[in-house]
């Protein structure tokens, strides 16, 4: 494991250069270093408690490599619990989601309940005094906990608390979430895609404003095509734009948005007759939060990136996209729209349009980020050419969302994870 | 509508192949002209195959003007994930003319369409259902709806040509 302790990045300060081993996309052991050493060890994003809003709604998904069951108890209580029975491992879920009282292991029928309890085990007395039906509960993640519906579970029982992980990426969380009064909700309708490419491209890319001009042309031709002139914004000076390192591996990209957002910020393709309520949303935003953070929530666009593969994007519609690695050069990608629970059915559907437009797999811009992160990953097999460049902007006093702060701010924290001695190896937990 | 003024099979069929060949030739304004001006092209989300676009999250939700938008970029040398163009191969079968409702006939079909890029060969297996209008004589396509039966765009990544 010597090799695992070289740094992967080079972090010139002083001479304002940043480099990335490429070895970071493509070294098979770096992969499994990272499923130690970040996946189990970082609070992962698991689902919104939106998903299952009555007591015995279920999901079952995949969250750093284990199949997950997120369920809301029969006491309302949201737990995550690991979909593997505990007498010989089936998985006790089988379905992708629905509403259950309990899960019967199709293998030898143990069941348990939406707690996660077991409560039935055929033939129990074949068993000894020693078996305790209390022992052999459905397992769950150390730990789990929630920030304003967002639903993080981690591996790594000593970890800090949720609160105190999320550090400055709360205040952009806040800034979605305050978008309704009563809850947000995940939208219905997963995108379940994929890329030919390392996980941490996606992160990159998900806020590089460097990008946008020349990968995602063609959506702003689409964008003058449809009336909006989104050179006219002034983009000039902070806080109009910026990117922020927000500790612990976090980042966002912050600007004056280049195209109407559902709340709320009208442009022509929305219509003349939607403008009046634009018009009534923002002055209830208004009310509620005081001209500026209102202007801040609904004119602002917020690429943010939560350590190390949640990216919340409140751009021209909300998408919660998570990502996680199958091997060096593939990961699966879902993607959820987020949006107000009391949101009306003109409005959620003029926000899905939006979403339509630049989101997703068969959008007019995600097709292309997943082309180039693909580009890059074939790329990468020159292995003479060792390192990727992330200097851009290191020596700005301001860094620009064009700038690569925010992806410096997640090198530095993955390498120090990945680089770290692991005093936890040798230590065995009693 | 009477059943009598319904459209043949073959002549449904002479529709959707002459579609499939344009879209395989990459004849993309041609394909445009076998649209209805209002046309719609959707593709539903994986999970939610049977959902409606104004209240669930789909890959693809077209109007007319996206329509021609995306046949515009496609054509033009930004739309990244098609430049250079992928190959496709679309196999057309079990055409069924389903009946009428209102002005339109309703039209299923499976659909096996490969896509070859990059020296990898993706499949998107499904089915299409079509809501066409008779204009003058000709059959015109006024809704396109093409639902996957994969469970997830993997290892597709993207639906970026016409599906």
């Amino acid at each position: 494991m010597n090799r695992a302790a070289e740094s992967f990045i080079i972090d010139d300060q002083e001479a304002g250069l940043f480099r990335v081993n490429r070895r970071a996309f493509t070294d098979p052991e770096c992969l499994a270093e990272e499923r130690r050493r970040i996946f189990d060890k970082c609070w992962i994003y698991v689902g919104h408690e939106s998903e299952v809003p009555h007591a015995g709604d279920y999901r079952s998904r995949n969250v750093a490599g284990r199949p997950l069951i997120l369920v809301r108890g029969d006491d309302s209580t949201v737990r995550v619990l690991q979909n593997t029975c505990t007498h010989r491992g089936a998985m006790v879920c089988r379905q992708k989601s629905g509403n259950a009282k309990t899960f019967q292991c199709p293998y030898h029928a143990w069941t348990y309940n939406s707690r996660g309890q077991l409560v039935g085990v055929p033939s129990e007395d074949s068993y000894s005094d020693a078996f305790k039906r209390d022992d052999m509960a459905l397992a769950a993640p150390p730990q789990v906990d929630n920030y304003r519906g967002f639903i993080f579970a981690c591996f790594d029982r000593s970890a800090e608390s949720l609160y105190d992980y999320l550090a400055g990426a709360r205040e952009y969380l806040d800034l979605v979430a305050d978008q309704s009064e009563m809850g947000m909700k995940i939208v219905a309708g997963q995108q379940s895609y994929s890329a030919r490419a390392n996980w941490k491209l996606l992160v990159e890319n998900s806020y590089d404003g460097y990008h946008g001009l020349p990968t995602h042309q063609r959506y702003f031709g689409f964008l003058t095509e449809t009336g909006i002139d989104f050179k006219t914004r002034d983009m000039t000076a902070p806080p109009r734009q910026k990117a922020v390192d927000l500790g612990n591996g976090h980042a966002v990209v912050e600007a004056v948005a280049a195209w109407g957002r559902p709340i709320a910020r009208w442009v022509p393709p929305f219509g003349e007759n939607t403008k009046a309520h634009f018009e009534e949303v923002r002055r209830r935003f208004d009310q509620r939060f005081g001209a500026e953070r209102a202007r801040r929530i609904c004119e602002t666009s917020r690429n943010l990136g939560i350590f190390p593969n949640l990216v919340i994007n409140d751009i021209m519609a909300i998408t919660v996209r998570t990502f996680f690695p199958v091997s060096p050069d593939y990961m699966e990608v879902n993607a959820w729209s987020l949006a107000p629970i009391e949101e009306s059915a003109e409005d959620s559907a003029l926000r899905l349009d939006n979403f339509l437009t630049f989101l997703g797999p068969g959008g007019f811009a995600t097709p292309d980020d997943v082309e180039m992160l693909e580009s890059c990953q074939r790329g990468f097999a020159n292995r003479e050419v060792a390192w990727s460049d992330i200097s851009r902007g290191m020596k700005r006093e301001h860094p620009a969302v064009t700038d690569e702060l925010q992806m410096r701010a997640f090198w530095r924290q993955w390498n120090r994870m990945m680089t770290e001695p692991q005093a936890g190896n040798v230590r065995r937990v009693a | 509508m009477s059943t009598d003024a319904l459209p043949s099979r073959s002549e449904v069929e002479d529709l959707l192949y002459n579609e499939a060949a344009l879209l395989d030739d990459w004849r993309l304004e041609e394909w445009l002209e076998l649209l209805t001006e209002d046309a719609i092209y959707q593709v539903p989300p994986t999970d939610v195959p049977e959902g409606d676009s104004r209240n669930t999250l789909f890959i693809i939700a077209d109007d007319a003007v996206r329509i021609r938008s995306r046949v515009k970029q496609l054509l033009g040398k930004f739309a990244w994930a098609e430049n250079p163009h992928s190959r496709t191969r679309r196999m057309i079968s079990n055409v069924r003319v389903l009946g009428s409702e209102g002005e339109n006939i309703l039209v299923t079909a499976n659909f096996a369409v490969y896509r070859m890029r990059y020296e990898s060969v993706d499949t998107y297996i499904g089915h299409y259902e079509y809501k066409l209008r008779r204009a003058d004589k000709a059959l015109k396509i006024r809704e396109r709806r093409a639902i996957l039966d994969n469970e997830a765009l993997r290892p597709h990544g993207k639906i970026s040509f016409i599906l």
